[in-house]
């Protein structure tokens, strides 16, 4: 497609899959991740062995530095605040104070001189807990009489969304038929391929600390570390160098930053802490724990009239910080009803608090188990209806834009309906169904599986205001400067660590000055460096960053048509910006970008106070979001003996509004079906009775190797959204969102034969082998 | 994940490993060949060994020797030497078929045959071979030399009968009959994974009819095996389908299944009916 018109070099950048300029420096191993850094001294944690408990003790080892709680007085809680849904504030001590509510809370930090010897004195410190009685089950925290694991929430409900349209009842009562599924998503880790991680420098002229640590949101890091110690914000530096893979794990304040931060202060040193592989997968945030119970009432013609749902998240032992633990079960409750048109509604969405790791938000958030849930009911309903499933989906997918849902949330032009027929006609249905009934035939089980769906992008600070968020994302901010010597940098607040950034955002800037992506570096995740921002989740920083990297461009491309027109005795109308200069149309009088960029320094006195000195600009952009939407296939090969399922084929038609770099943008889409075919079939953490967590390696914890991911086929619409100034909507999460669905309703078509059901992810060959074996094994 | 501190020997003869070995043993020594076991296991802390006996550098240990009989597999030979036939009895193809499902082509490059042996994970491919093809395990100590029959050599989950101050030197494996036909399948949650159950079947015909019947199981129990039930109902029988079904169903009755927090009895046998099964079926083509 071609973008921004005749605006910039003629030759666009935006719509090219130009390399990443971020790659070199990656692949050649130049890059910078928080290890690097080497540091005077080394801290491990110390962590709860017990779910649940007062803690009586800590004993540290003669002539070892062992810091607890009792040594951080006036080290305030982290208290995330929510201002609706009953929410009942909780706070956590960085390190445990007085009571311990998982296993893998911190409780201490042993301070040493190596790694290796930290955790030597880690095996040697000794806690003394008195247990009490522990629960890792939200369905089961919600039981009378089980143990309360906060007081200030009596039945370990911490916040209680509910809402009913006026018109539900009639409507519900009057229905032709009612659809049923109860769906249950295990617990999962976002499994970042470098685990968290923070080095803390104590630099004795200025008294300031710099922590570079394995970050999405640098500059709500400072603002929280600071809030918590009570210093001011510029006594701490903040720096997200290479972040390898975040996901949302790495939006959350670990408190294990705040005790390095401070013992940095105290000992006007540097220390280092590097999370392992165990502590990630038992302690950093976990993601995806939710039952939910969705009912669907149709019309006699199979269209969908209502909904209700029960959802039930596991949010963990506390809240984090900054999203609180509102962002599952209210992100599930308002986004519920997902692509189709139902104006009647009703939901009763719970938090509920167990001795467990807390949750924080992992790419997609509720949306892959809602996806899954809701498209779980509509291939229930396509049987109930003897409809093919994309029969039914054609009859309730939205059509008609601007489309208001009946929770309130606009949705902007998209193509649901148009999606799902290309990725029907690429598929090629009825070839597969052919293959699949011959496949039978020989005792081979094959399934084809499709889910439609909106992923909500890019939204603004309107749309984190709705849930009462005391800390309100939303907006970002872009600073580009032209210097004297005619190259530009863009110093962002968002916090790209994996999305390709510096090379889209600098497509977007090279179209509007008329220059070379190269001759521009996109500069972020540095609290000194860069402008406050929200940094990079939620499929936001294309849109919301890009949007404000293109209001400031185009600032900086009018004062240089300002200038050009003065220095070139034209009219601004008449001048062009194109290869490097600012050129008369249809003249031969050009001058160079370079040169004006220079003059703009150093000749201020020739525009006769006609401009202001220098040449940078600000943008900012608050966006009311925007909708992208996809349709995902899967084909499957379930071995009715092993219960394994094999991912022969995955196809996705998807509309992205404007493709700022098609290789970027397919990039995140294959991460995100790979990471939802993990969720679907492979990914589970698992406690037992006693709250000890059962997969805490990568030998048990399994994400998906390249092994398991088959083919991926895109598609593109490309449906330019009204609500972003670039055009661009989202798609950071899409695959994750869509490919559980997917996965798992090819695996039910697949076992249709046996009249199994399976609506529970992962669904691992245990679960299918036992789902099969209770069906009594016959085809 | 990191280790706790020990003490790292480097011999460069055999006789200076064992000596070194009967010093440390009683004081938690360990011998270290490919590590790929060992070493995350101390970094998770699981082993604290105070002293490591590292081969790797001991002369004459990295050797395949073949007497026409039997097939030697020193102690530091990788696995990544069976990736080829290492011999043209069907025992070099038999190999070279199950090395491809050792872990992954990194492990396989530095793990060690013997050092599989002497881990005993339940789940090891090695292991399994070692059990079907009734191989001999060489023990050497200062104390002298022994020879372990495999089925005496396994004693449990990550258990063997070598002593402690005992180097596992070799594996000799016999040779198949020219005309021994094989058949290996294995299952795991994904692709390099521990097996959950996994199969080794060897036979030959004897006028349309099987005869001498080998039907290994590993992963299943604490230790890999030969299992007589499923041999009994080959053995004498002509190969078909129903056969193998019988066969894979009497070695699923036959077990005492592990179990763990997501794998009950009933689907350890589930996958066993199917591995079998799958292995006899591949030994026909």
């Amino acid at each position: 497609m071609s973008a921004h018109g005749t605006q910039g070099s003629g030759m666009t950048w935006v719509g090219r899959a130009i390399r990443r300029l971020e790659d070199p420096a990656l692949i050649t191993g130049q890059g910078r991740f928080t290890a690097d850094a080497l540091a005077a001294h080394w801290v491990r944690f110390v962590r709860s062995p017990a779910a649940a408990g007062k803690l009586r003790s800590i004993a540290a080892p003669n002539g070892t530095m062992v810091i607890t709680a009792a040594d951080l007085a006036g080290v305030k809680k982290i208290t995330p605040m929510l201002h609706k849904f009953n929410y009942k504030p909780v706070g956590q001590s960085v390190l445990a104070d007085s009571a311990v509510r998982f296993i893998g809370e911190p409780v201490a930090a042993v301070v040493a001189q190596s790694e290796e010897e930290a955790e030597d004195i880690v095996d040697e410190v000794e806690v003394s807990i008195d247990e009490t009685p522990s629960v890792a089950d939200a369905r089961a925290a919600l039981e009378n009489g089980a143990p309360q694991v906060h007081v200030e929430a009596p039945g370990n409900v911490i916040l209680e969304g509910k809402v009913k349209t006026p018109g539900f009842d009639p409507v519900w009562e009057n229905a032709h038929k009612v659809v049923k599924v109860e769906a249950r998503s295990r617990r999962q880790n976002a499994t970042p391929m470098e685990p968290r991680g923070g080095h803390a420098a104590y630099d004795a002229a200025t008294g300031r600390v710099t922590l570079t640590c394995s970050t999405q949101m640098p500059h709500l890091t400072r603002t929280a570390i600071c809030d918590v110690l009570g210093i001011p914000e510029s006594d701490l530096r903040v720096i997200a160098p290479d972040v390898g893979g975040g996901f949302g794990q790495k939006m959350s304040l670990p408190g294990e930053y705040v005790v390095l931060v401070w013992l940095a202060r105290k000992l006007k040193s540097s220390v280092a802490w590097t999370e392992d592989r165990r502590e990630n997968l038992i302690a950093a945030f976990h993601s995806r724990d939710q039952y939910i119970t969705l009912e669907g009432a149709f019309d006699k013609n199979a269209k969908l009239l209502a909904l209700r749902a029960d959802i039930v998240s596991n949010i963990g032992a506390y809240s984090c910080f900054p999203t609180t633990c509102g962002v599952e079960p209210l992100m599930a409750m308002a986004e519920m009803p997902g692509p189709y048109d139902v104006q009647q509604y009703q939901c009763l969405a719970r938090g509920v608090i167990t001795n467990t790791c807390t949750m924080a938000p992992y790419r997609g958030v509720s949306r892959p188990v809602i996806t899954f849930t809701l498209e779980r009911l509509m291939d229930k309903a396509a049987r109930a209806f003897t409809l093919d499933p994309v029969d039914i989906r054609r009859r309730n997918l939205i059509d008609k834009f601007p489309y208001k849902s009946a929770m309130g949330l606009e949705y902007d032009e998209a193509t649901y309906k148009e999606t799902l027929e290309m990725a029907v006609k690429a598929i090629d249905v009825s070839a597969f169904r052919k293959r699949q009934a011959a496949a039978r035939a020989k005792g081979r089980y094959l399934g084809i599986g499709f889910a439609t769906f909106s992923e909500r992008t890019g939204y603004g600070s309107p749309a984190f205001a709705a849930r009462g968020m005391e800390i309100t994302p939303g907006w970002e901010t872009v600073i580009i400067t032209v210097d004297p010597s005619g190259f530009v940098e863009a110093r962002i607040g968002s916090s790209p660590h994996g999305q390709g950034l510096r090379t889209t955002l600098a497509q977007i800037i090279a179209d509007e000055l008329g220059i070379t992506p190269e001759m521009i570096k996109v500069v972020h995740g540095d609290t000194d460096r860069a402008p406050y921002g929200w940094g990079t989740f939620a499929s936001r920083s294309l849109v919301i960053s890009g949007g404000a990297t293109l209001i400031a461009a185009q600032k900086i491309r009018t004062k240089l048509i300002k200038m050009a027109s003065h220095l070139l005795e034209a009219a601004t109308d008449d001048i062009v910006l194109t290869d490097g200069m600012a050129r008369v149309a249809g003249t031969d009088k050009t001058i160079a970008i370079a040169k004006l960029a220079r003059e703009a320094y150093t000749q201020t006195h020739r525009f006769k106070g006609d401009i202001e000195p220098g040449l940078t600009e600000t943008g900012h952009y608050d966006p009311p979001g925007t909708f992208s939407n996809a349709c995902h296939v899967a084909i499957v090969d379930v071995d009715v003996e092993t219960g394994h399922v094999k991912v022969e084929k995955f196809l996705v038609a998807e509309d992205a509004g404007r493709i700022i770099n098609p290789m970027i943008a397919e990039g995140q889409v294959h991460g995100g079906i790979a990471q939802g075919i993990g969720n679907a079939l492979l990914e589970e953490i698992i406690y037992d009775d006693s709250g000890a967590i059962l997969t805490a390696t990568l030998a048990d914890y399994l994400p998906p190797t390249a092994h398991e991911i088959p083919p991926i086929e895109l598609h593109h619409i490309e449906t330019p959204s009204a609500n972003s100034i670039t055009k661009a909507k989202g798609l950071g999460e899409g695959g994750t969102i869509g490919a559980p669905a997917a996965v798992i309703n090819a695996v039910n078509d697949a076992l249709s034969p046996f009249g199994v059901e399976i609506d529970e992810i992962p669904a691992t060959p245990q679960r299918i082998r036992a789902a099969i074996r209770n069906a009594g094994e016959a085809a | 994940m990191k280790p706790a501190p020990f003490i790292r020997h480097a011999p460069k003869t055999l006789d200076e490993a064992l000596k070194i070995l009967a010093k440390v043993a009683p004081q938690d020594g360990r011998v270290l060949a490919g590590g790929q076991s060992l070493v995350p296991i101390m970094a998770f802390r699981l082993a604290k060994p105070a002293h490591l006996v590292d081969i790797n550098d001991v002369a004459g240990l990295d050797k395949i020797s073949n007497d026409g009989k039997v097939l030697a597999i020193g102690a530091c030979v990788r696995h990544a030497a069976f990736h080829k036939p290492v011999t043209e009895n069907p025992l070099g193809t038999l190999l070279s078929t199950v090395a491809r499902h050792i872990a992954h082509y990194p492990i396989r490059m530095r793990g060690t045959f013997c050092g599989s042996l002497a881990h005993a994970d339940p789940a090891s491919e090695w292991c399994l071979v070692a059990a079907a093809l009734d191989a001999t395990l060489i023990a050497k100590s200062t104390r002298g030399e022994r020879a372990i029959a495999a089925k005496h050599f396994f004693t449990g989950i990550m258990s063997t009968a070598l002593a402690e101050d005992e180097l596992l030197v070799e594996a000799r494996l016999p040779l198949l009959a020219n005309d021994a036909r094989f058949g290996f399948n294995e299952f795991s949650r994904r692709a390099g994974d521990f097996a959950m159950a996994a199969s080794l079947v060897t036979y030959r015909l004897q006028g349309g009819k099987i005869a001498d019947a080998r039907v290994g199981l590993g992963g299943a129990e604490p230790s890999p095996r030969r299992i007589p039930e499923a041999e009994a109902a080959l053995n004498g029988q002509a190969p078909g389908d129903k056969l193998f079904r019988t066969a894979a169903a009497a070695a699923a009755a036959a077990i005492d299944p592990l179990e763990d927090h997501q794998t009950t009895a009933e689907y350890r046998r589930d996958l066993v009916r199917a591995v079998v099964r799958r292995a006899l079926e591949g030994s026909t083509s």
